[in-house]
């Protein structure tokens, strides 16, 4: 049986984006297809799976340290990562890690960069103690943490890439991040990216050849939502008295383009001033997106609510006329699937991945508003492209599944695993 | 010999309890907070009431027994009133009492303590005549003389209470307004015949309401012979000292460990220890004095914050664009004939819920953190927002409702 040692950095329901969701789907199908996996994270906070032994970065080396009794699990106390955490971020939750360094003498990095190395570091246990044919590591939280166990083991490591430092920032990189993941793209064996834009800017921008790269496409769990009561979704509510619903739900920055979505909001308002505009997330953006929309006068028409997960989500898509994804870059956009899996409608920048792999959906330019105002508007009113997109949406994504992602890694773990050549280390 | 003026505002808005997308079109009830949050505004009202008005009514009442010559001045906001008058009668009592005494004055103002003057006069009228009739009901009095929401005034509000009968006005004694002029004397408006414009002393006010308990302060303690000396000091140099503060000044704002219950204990006899000194009313301040001159006041004032204006609750696009959509909904509100959608409406109004929003984080920062009772000034926004959404939803459905029967 084939055996991977994955690196992760956040597994459902503790996940703050889609990467969990990710890791998720593709592993529970790996397993289906007859894989084994030992999936480890960098900080245990409970996440499990039936299908696959979880491990914890933060229990190898520590574990002695439960026994001295501080009041505190120390399995509680691991690597801060949190995947969507800037430097900033870090740097003001450092006191709350200076306080348990002190009472626990566990060492603790400075940075966010630092941290990452921490995470590297305590996964080389890990890698001793288990037995694995291939090593998989998705983001560049844990490329370094892949890449030690590559050293140790001397087995071959695929680097899966979900979003570079690039589109996470809109171009204004941290230079720390941007060479860890030049370096660990380096000395990977194989490169995963989850679209083909962000194999373009992989091969671009990071130095490597495009014969390195396989773009594998994220699926959707199908049984996922089913099980929802339509009774109880109270943002029907909001439909009472005909209001249309338009929805965008995503991390409030820069890379998500929510501003241009608001911008579009209200020229769409101009022309049917019936529609609500629901913004579900968080994020360093928020607070200026509420300035922006009270400033052109919509703010009774923008929706703030906080990030949905488990049936809210699915009440948000139900009840949504229409999904929008106006990011600036999105290397996939999982989410795309998910509004169609629920009969939404889904209008989505022509940057993202997820454009490559699903036909029926609109498509615009994330930075054209007059474009999306249009379509937003033209979807709403008209009730058979409505139902077009809604029916044959939900019939097509149907086909975009976890086996075949889950498939194709499979047969590049066996062909990297064939082919004994060095990678240039 | 200068009079002196003391009035005291109280007010409790309803606050809005934390509502969110989900709750749009779900739940008609916006103010009823029962956790141990800041929202929960019989909480707050029963807090301040032990720690302020009923411990200060006591004493003012004590006072007034002792002293013939004492007397002050209340403004009560009706939402306040009505309020206490549900849940804390026996605080209504005290109140009750102290008019009762026939030496304490009631002042108008709009009964939910809003911005009204400056978006809908129809609806301003409204306010005050409700608060004036709530005022007759609980106290038996008539008001005579007008303040407005947070002294918020200008020369036409000036004109306006004049044709509304009333014969004086208080507002903030504002150095740009003033300029060399003294706050110690009585103005009027441009044009007016009769109504009479009563300027807060800022300085003096501010002695007792901001930096009574500031131990940095060069003149901290502040004792009662010390301030009633300052004030005997005015002696031929005006004619009436204006204190105007919050009441909850007394025991809330500065607690009763800072000394401030003593100090209003003592300050009456203090003051009239001094022959020509003397206590007025408001109604006796503008029957004895005459305006000495015009004041030219075209932009709104008021007595918020270090820039005296309407920024504590406009300066950002949050609320200009809660506010404007609140008010944008009038006619349809009151088309419902539904009562108590009108009287949400009208809750909407109040002023505090605008304070909340704002996000002027510098000299006033700490004021309005102190009074804020959402973590943040996005939190207050979309609470707010969100009931507004749901009250227009409410409109909606009733007048469909209504289109629907005339079919």
């Amino acid at each position: 049986m084939l055996k991977v040692l994955m690196f992760g950095w956040e597994f459902p329901p503790f996940n703050s984006g889609g990467l969990g969701t990710a890791c998720l789907g593709l592993t529970r199908s790996l397993t289906r297809l007859g894989t084994d996996i030992i999936f480890v994270l960098p900080k245990n906070l409970g996440a499990k799976a039936d299908f696959m032994n979880i491990r914890c970065a933060d229990s190898a080396d520590y574990t002695d340290l439960v026994a001295r009794g501080h009041g505190l699990n120390i399995k509680e106390l691991g690597v801060f990562l949190y995947p969507y955490l800037t430097e900033t971020e870090y740097r003001e939750r450092y006191d709350w890690l200076q306080f348990l360094q002190k009472i626990n003498h566990v060492p603790t990095g400075k940075s966010l960069y630092e941290e990452v190395l921490r995470y590297a570091v305590l996964s080389r246990q890990i890698a001793r103690e288990e037995k694995f044919d291939i090593i998989h590591a998705h983001d560049w939280l844990s490329f370094p943490a892949g890449l030690e166990a590559k050293r140790i083991s001397g087995k071959k490591l695929v680097a899966h890439v979900h979003a570079t430092e690039i589109e996470r920032t809109g171009g204004s990189v941290n230079k720390n991040i941007y060479n860890i993941e030049k370096e660990c793209l380096r000395q990977a064996d194989q490169i995963i990216t989850v679209g083909g834009r962000t194999r373009d800017i992989v091969a671009d921008n990071y130095g490597v050849t495009k014969d390195k790269i396989e773009v594998v496409h994220n699926g959707i769990d199908h049984d996922y939502f089913e099980n929802v009561d339509q009774g109880r979704n109270r943002l029907l509510s909001l439909k009472k008295t005909g209001h249309r619903l338009v929805l965008f739900s995503g991390r409030l920055t820069i890379q998500k383009g929510p501003d241009y979505f608001i911008r579009a909001a209200q020229k769409a308002l101009t022309i049917d001033p019936k529609i609500y505009f629901l913004i579900f997330g968080a994020g360093d953006m928020k607070n200026k997106l509420m300035h922006l929309a009270a400033g052109l006068g919509i703010s009774d028409k923008v929706l703030f609510g906080d990030w949905l997960r488990g049936p809210d989500l699915v009440y948000a898509y139900q009840a949504a006329d229409l999904y929008v994804m106006s990011s600036v870059f999105e290397p996939f956009g999982i989410m795309v699937l998910e509004a169609m899996m629920n009969r939404t409608p889904v209008l989505v920048s022509k940057q993202a991945g997820a454009v490559e792999a699903v036909k029926n959906i609109l498509t615009v330019d994330f930075w054209d508003t007059d474009e999306m105002a249009d379509k937003i508007v033209f979807v709403l009113s008209h009730g058979q492209l409505h139902k077009h997109l809604a029916e044959n949406g939900r019939e097509e994504v149907k086909k975009i599944t976890w086996e075949k992602a889950a498939d194709k890694c499979i047969n590049l773990y066996q062909s990297l695993i064939k082919n004994p050549a060095c990678s240039p280390a | 010999m200068p009079s002196i003026c003391f009035y005291f505002q109280v007010h409790q808005p309803r606050r809005i309890k934390k509502f969110r997308v989900f709750d749009i079109g779900n739940d008609k009830h916006y103010f009823n907070d029962d956790s141990e949050s800041k929202l929960n505004n019989r909480k707050i009202i029963e807090k301040v009431a032990n720690k302020s008005y009923l411990p200060a009514n006591r004493l003012l009442l004590e006072l007034l027994g002792r002293h013939p010559e004492f007397k002050v001045s209340f403004s009560l906001s009706g939402i306040f009133l009505e309020q206490v008058e549900h849940d804390f009668p026996e605080v209504l009592k005290s109140f009750q009492d102290l008019v009762a005494t026939g030496r304490v004055e009631l002042l108008s103002e709009t009964y939910y303590h809003s911005l009204s003057f400056l978006y809908s006069r129809d609806e301003f009228r409204h306010q005050v005549k409700k608060h004036k009739e709530k005022i007759k009901k609980l106290f038996g009095v008539t008001p005579r003389i007008f303040r407005n929401t947070e002294l918020i005034y200008n020369n036409e509000l000036g004109q306006t209470a004049e044709k509304m009968g009333y014969r004086g006005i208080l507002t903030e004694g504002a150095d740009h307004i003033l300029g060399w002029r003294s706050p110690n004397f009585l103005y009027s408006p441009p044009g007016a015949k009769k109504i009479k414009l009563l300027l807060k002393n800022y300085s003096l006010s501010d002695d007792i309401a901001f930096r009574f308990s500031e131990k940095t302060w060069a003149e901290h303690p502040l004792c009662a012979d010390k301030f009633a000396h300052w004030l005997s000091n005015h002696n031929g140099a005006g004619e009436v000292i204006n204190l105007f503060m919050d009441y909850e000044t007394f025991g809330e704002h500065q607690w009763e460990e800072s000394g401030i219950f003593d100090f209003l204990r003592h300050l009456p006899a203090e003051v009239l220890r001094h022959p020509d000194n003397e206590f007025l009313t408001p109604s006796e301040v503008v029957a004895k004095y005459e305006p000495k001159a015009e004041l030219d006041i075209p932009h709104f004032i008021s007595w918020a914050d270090i820039e005296r204006d309407l920024s504590a609750w406009l300066s950002n696009d949050l609320q200009r664009d809660a506010i404007a959509k609140i008010y944008s909904l009038e006619k349809e509100v009151l088309s419902t004939g539904d009562e108590e959608l009108i009287e949400n409406w009208r809750r909407l109004q109040t002023s505090d819920h605008f304070y909340y929003m704002c996000t002027k984080f510098f000299a006033d920062g700490d004021v309005h953190k102190y009074f804020n009772p959402y973590d943040t000034p996005y939190d207050a926004f979309l609470s707010y927002m969100n009931v507004l959404n749901d009250l227009r939803l409410r409109v909606e459905e009733i007048n469909l409702q209504i289109n629907n029967k005339n079919f």
